[in-house]
This record gives C-alpha cells, sequence and structure tokens, in this order.
C-alpha cells in the first residue's frame, strides 16, 4: 500500500480517526469484540446464543417481507398468506423461513437456558443477566403466540380461543378482562389486528431491546464457562485474564463455522420438511379459522405444549375457585419460576462438573420432566395421560423448589483455580 | 430419504406422537385398512388427467380458491388457448383464481353446509386419505343422496363420480379369521362377518383399474394444488444446502487456522 510506505495514514484510518472522535467506534469495538476476553474453554453448548441472534435477524427480515403482502383482516389474512405462498416470488421460501424459524427459535433458546442450567450461569453476578435472559423468553413466548394466530388457520384461531380464555378464568375481573383482551365478545377480525400490532412492531421492539442488554450486561460480567471458573482472578500484567482469548477473533470464526451448520439444519427443514411432520405447521391450519368448527383435538405448537400440560393437569378447584383458574396458577408458575433460580441455588460450585449426584439427577429429572410433559402437551386429554402429567408436573416444580436443601447437602468436588 | 420412506415416517410420527392431533371434526375415524398412495408430481399426464377430472366432476361444487388457473396452466405445461378453450367454463380470465360457480346462500340449503374450498385439502387430510376416501363410497338407501362413505362416514356428498365405477355395495360373504385374545395365548376364530366393496359388473364407464387410477390422477392434482412450489422448493433446497456445506468446509478451516494456537 503506497499510504502506509510514506508513513502517512491511510484514508480508512483517517476516516475512522473521524468517527473516534465523535463516536465511541473503536472503544466499542474493542469493549465487546477484539478486547472482550471469553473463557478459551466454551463448548458446543455456547454456540445457541449466537444461534438465537441469528434466528432473532432471520425473523426480523423474513417477517418485514411478510409484512409486505400480508392482510390483517377477518377476510383476508389466511388468503393473503396463500397469496404469498403462490403468487409473490419465493413467498414461499419468505414464508417458510419465518415459519420455521419460529420453531427454531424456542429451540435454540431452550438449549441455551438449559446451558445455563447445566454451568450455573445464573449464578452471582449473573443474576441479571439471567433476569434479563428470562425477560426475553416471556416475550419471546407472546410474540410467537401472537404471531401464530396471524395465519388465522382453523388451529390458530382455536389455539388463541383456548388461551385468551385463560384469562376469563381469573376471579371477579376475568369475564370483562377477557373482553378486554379480545376488544370483541368473540375472537375477531379487531382481536387479528391487536395481535398483528402487538407482533409486528411492539414485542419486536421490546425483543431488540432486551437482547441489546443482555449482551451490554453479559459484556460487563463476563461470560461463565463450562468449568464455572472465575477466569478474571488471574490476570497477567495487562490486565488480561490468562485463560481468556480475544472474542474476535477467536469467537467470531467458531460462531460462523456454528452458524453455518445450524444454517444447514435449518434449510434443510425449509426446504424439505417445512410442517416438519405437522409440528412446525399443524395440518387443521391448512383450513380457514371457522368459528363453527371446533377442531377435533385443540393443542399448541411443540414449544409450549409442556406448559399447556401442566395448565390441563390442574383437574380440581381448590378454595372456592375453578380448576381452570388453578390451571393458569401452574401453568404462568411454571414459565416464570427459573427466574429465580440464582436465589434458589445454595451449593458451593456453579458448574455441574463439580456439583455431586443429587444435582445431576435432579437436572436430569428436569429434563425428562421437560420433555414428557411437552409430549403430553400434544395428545388429546386421557385419565392416563392426566395422572402422567401430574407427576410430571410435581417433579417440574421439585427441581426448583427442593434446590435450596439439595443444592446445600449435595457433596460437590473441589474447583480448580484456573481452567483445566 | 425415499418418498416412501419419508411418507412412512411422517405416518409413524404423526400416529405415535400427535394421535387424533391433525385430524379435524367432521372426520370420524374408522377401521377401515387405508390403500396407501404415494403421489408424483412428476407424472405429468397425471396431474394433467387429475386437473381435467377435478374440473368436470368437483369444480362445480368445490372451489380452488387460492389457485389461479394460470399457474396450473404452467406449471402442468397446458397452452394457455387449450387451457381456456377446454377447461374454463366460467368465462374467467388465464389470470383469474380457480373458483365455483355455485352460489354460497344456495350451496347452503342444497348441501346443509358450502362444499369447503379444496386446494389444501390434500395438506389438510393427507393423500391417503383423499384416495381411500373417493374410492369408497358405497350404496346406502337411508343416507340422502342414496350414498355413504367408508372413510368419512354420513359424509354428506354424493358419489359424483358413479357413472364413471359404477354402482358400488358393501357385500357380506362368511367369515374372516380373527385373534382374539384369551388373557394367556391368542386364539383365531372365524366370528367376523367378512364384508368388503363390491362394484355390480358393468355398471360403471369405468373399469375397476381405469377408476382407481382416476382417483390416483385426482388426488395427485390435489397434491400440487396444496403446495405447487414444492417441486421448485426441493430443486432449490439441494442447490442451498450443497452451497452451504462448501461454506462450511472453509469455515471450518478458517476455524481451525485460528484456534491452532490456543492451548
Amino acid at each position: 500500500m503506497a499510504e502506509t510506505d510514506t508513513g502517512a495514514p491511510g484514508r480508512l484510518t483517517r476516516f475512522v480517526a473521524w468517527l473516534d472522535e465523535r463516536m465511541p467506534l473503536t472503544e466499542t469495538i474493542e469493549y465487546h469484540a477484539t478486547k472482550y476476553y471469553a473463557p478459551k474453554n466454551f463448548n458446543f453448548w455456547y454456540y445457541f446464543g449466537v444461534l438465537a441472534m441469528v434466528v432473532l435477524v432471520i425473523q426480523i427480515l423474513s417477517g418485514i417481507w411478510l409484512t409486505m403482502s400480508y392482510v390483517p383482516s377477518g377476510d383476508g389474512a389466511f388468503a393473503s398468506v396463500e397469496y404469498i405462498m403462490r403468487d409473490v416470488e419465493y413467498g414461499w421460501l419468505i414464508r417458510y423461513l419465518h415459519s420455521t424459524g419460529a420453531s427454531a427459535f424456542f429451540l435454540v433458546v431452550y438449549l441455551h437456558m438449559f446451558r445455563a442450567l447445566a454451568y450455573g450461569s445464573y449464578r452471582a453476578p449473573r443474576e441479571l443477566l439471567w433476569l434479563i435472559g428470562m425477560a426475553i423468553y416471556l416475550v419471546l413466548m407472546a410474540e410467537g403466540f401472537f404471531g401464530y394466530v396471524l395465519t388465522w388457520g382453523n388451529m390458530s384461531f382455536w389455539a388463541a380461543q383456548v388461551i385468551v380464555s385463560l384469562v376469563g378464568a381469573i376471579p371477579f375481573v376475568g369475564p370483562e378482562l377477557m373482553e378486554w383482551v379480545r376488544g370483541d365478545y368473540g375472537m375477531s377480525e379487531i382481536t387479528l389486528n391487536r395481535f398483528f400490532a402487538l407482533h409486528v412492531v411492539a414485542l419486536p421492539l421490546a425483543l431488540v431491546a432486551l437482547v441489546f442488554l443482555h449482551v451490554v450486561a453479559l459484556h460487563h460480567v463476563g461470560s461463565n464457562n463450562p468449568d464455572g471458573v472465575d477466569i478474571k482472578k488471574h490476570k497477567d500484567a495487562q490486565g488480561v485474564p490468562l485463560d481468556g482469548i480475544p472474542f474476535h477473533p477467536y469467537y467470531t470464526v467458531h460462531d460462523l463455522m456454528a452458524t453455518i451448520g445450524f444454517l444447514i439444519v435449518f434449510c434443510a427443514i425449509v426446504f424439505f420438511a417445512p410442517e416438519m411432520f405437522g409440528y412446525f405447521i399443524e395440518k387443521p391450519n391448512f383450513e380457514e379459522a371457522d368459528p363453527l368448527k371446533t377442531p377435533e383435538h385443540i393443542a399448541p405448537v411443540w414449544y409450549y405444549t409442556p406448559f399447556y400440560a401442566m395448565l390441563r393437569a390442574a383437574t380440581f378447584p381448590l378454595f372456592g375457585l375453578s380448576a381452570k383458574f388453578w390451571g393458569l396458577v401452574v401453568m404462568a408458575v411454571a414459565i416464570v419460576i427459573p427466574a429465580i433460580l440464582p436465589w434458589l441455588d445454595r451449593g458451593k460450585v456453579r458448574s455441574i462438573r463439580y456439583k455431586g449426584l443429587l444435582s445431576r439427577l435432579m437436572l436430569a429429572m428436569l429434563v425428562v420432566s421437560f420433555i414428557v410433559l411437552g409430549y403430553l402437551g400434544t395428545i388429546p386429554p386421557s385419565p392416563t395421560a392426566t395422572a402422567l402429567a401430574q407427576v410430571f408436573t410435581v417433579l417440574y416444580f421439585a427441581y426448583f423448589l427442593l434446590m435450596p436443601w439439595y443444592s446445600r447437602i449435595d457433596r460437590t468436588r473441589p474447583v480448580p483455580d484456573r481452567i483445566p | 430419504m425415499t418418498a416412501r420412506a419419508r411418507a412412512l415416517l411422517c405416518a409413524c410420527l404423526t400416529a405415535g406422537l400427535t394421535a387424533g392431533m391433525a385430524l379435524p371434526a367432521s372426520a370420524a375415524t374408522t377401521d377401515w385398512p387405508m390403500q396407501p398412495m404415494e403421489p408424483d408430481l412428476h407424472d405429468k399426464p397425471s396431474l394433467q388427467r387429475g386437473l381435467s377430472l377435478y374440473v368436470n366432476y368437483c369444480l362445480g361444487c368445490h372451489s380452488l380458491k387460492f389457485q389461479r388457473y394460470q399457474r396450473t396452466a404452467d406449471d402442468l405445461g397446458i397452452p394457455h388457448e387449450l387451457f381456456l378453450e377446454n377447461l374454463v367454463f366460467t368465462g374467467q380470465k388465464i389470470g383469474g383464481l380457480m373458483a365455483t360457480s355455485m352460489p354460497e346462500e344456495e350451496a347452503k340449503a342444497w348441501f346443509g353446509a358450502k362444499p369447503p374450498d379444496l386446494t389444501m385439502v390434500a395438506r389438510l387430510r393427507g393423500v391417503e386419505w383423499l384416495y381411500n376416501y373417493l374410492n369408497t363410497f358405497y350404496l346406502d338407501p337411508t343416507r340422502p343422496f342414496g350414498v355413504n362413505n367408508m372413510v368419512f362416514e354420513n359424509v354428506g356428498m354424493p358419489h359424483v363420480m358413479m357413472d364413471l365405477q359404477g354402482v358400488q355395495r358393501e357385500v357380506c360373504r362368511g367369515f374372516r379369521p380373527v385373534d382374539l385374545l384369551d388373557g394367556e395365548s391368542v386364539i383365531v376364530t372365524e366370528r367376523e362377518p367378512h364384508c368388503f366393496l363390491e362394484v355390480d359388473e358393468g355398471s360403471g364407464k369405468f373399469s375397476a383399474e381405469e377408476f382407481d387410477g382416476a382417483v390416483y390422477d385426482i388426488v395427485n392434482f390435489l397434491y400440487y394444488s396444496g403446495e405447487p412450489t414444492r417441486l421448485e422448493r426441493e430443486r432449490l433446497g439441494v442447490y442451498v444446502l450443497l452451497f452451504l456445506a462448501l461454506l462450511f468446509v472453509f469455515a471450518y478451516l478458517l476455524n481451525r487456522e485460528y484456534w491452532k494456537d490456543v492451548h
């Protein structure tokens, strides 16, 4: 380069210097990437955070293009989806990216959350990081639900009917509250329109803002790692953690590889099995919403079914309040209870690698419960299914509620001072 | 994975994991032994015959209101003029949606409910269901239209292709062997009446094989109309995956190069 030969700074360097005087560009890049030191022992489980961001971008981009042709009206919604599928150039691709993206989002987020449970990433000083993550999860659930309703297929309609009617089970204010949520006496175009507004404007904004805060909080406290060791305890003369490596380029190339690997699986589904055998796009949703025709069996999409099973597991009234209300309570508590994990865990160590048998068994039990409940939520209710759901609901809660006890008495192994 | 294996996997998963989740209320489950149906979107003559049969026997009541004539003509390789002359009876333009000419109000009066749009019926109910449904209309004088159906009990639809198939009846002759459990072992007894469907000889224009083929073609066409972009999707998917696989190799090598010096 001629310019460097003369010793004068290049054009790009001068432009960056100009920018740096006016905003913290280089400083930000250094803080978040080139001088952000991440533990060197990240494993497979550490891919799912960045993958969640990749899916968020896929959802936002495909969502923008869908919105260009989607019509949020009672008569037009279903037809506009088919219009996108047939008449819009590559509309089918945009739609399948979005519908597959919804399921992919939940899959990577569940795996991301499991990682945090296994390695104790929620523990001090990362409690706020964990709480922001929980907020993201709640917004994501709402976002997914509203989006699911927009296609106005028969299952969308009736699933929305069931979920919104839960609000009606709240004592005293229920019926009025339900009407207020729907904006009508039944599920209607008015409901569809407000769900559309929430799905394409309000919740995506909240989601992006929360993801930003999540990353800011993460980079402030630093990443945990599979050994749960604090890498900031041992630094060199320049203040660089001895077991840390700069996020860029080490983890950017790492994540690039993971992202492409993920896209291979993702695109295999988008191009060869977009319905995923009725799990990502349910069959009754190929029929337009019909308020007079209830599907034989109403079930939410797979990513809500563990909580749906817990909702149905509450079968008896208590203290004069209906079983439906208690189902709602059980479901709501089941969704938010992970938020208090940082204050439930009394163990001496963070990572499952150094925790004892008891903690390992409890985590395994949680995973099994979640999967079994997820399956039970997809099948029609039967006495056996309900009994099983009740057992596994208790086991699900046991992981959280018994944690102060079993995490304290569990025989832990000594944690190494540095990453082994 | 072959189409057959995929269908099998699909059937197992749906049957095993989501029993009953997919079928809408009206489709009561029956114990009719379903005959398999393997659609083939590459078989254009079959799709063309299916379209022709659909327009002549079904479109009068059942719209395909999400599908356009033009797209159908282009996908199935039919020249527009030929298509307009022979298959569009409503005076619509080639770019129009395949609507039915039956007025909704009168349809309700005649059939009790508006005959459903069938653009995506193959995705809603599955090709196997459709294939068996269209094949199992049989004489039943207790029903308003004189026929009943083995797959969709008490269906409110007449047997519109009776002139092609002929008169089909349920006939019972003798008994068939049934496995029974007595608590310890399996005993085979001949108890259940052996019933099957039989067409009156010479009552239809088509032979049994020809009618079977016609039903296959209609269902194959409906499989197409459910997702007309399917072949394009699978074709493009191969290139996308090949590209990503290649990209992955380079990303892997790049990653290995950088991580060489991390210990």
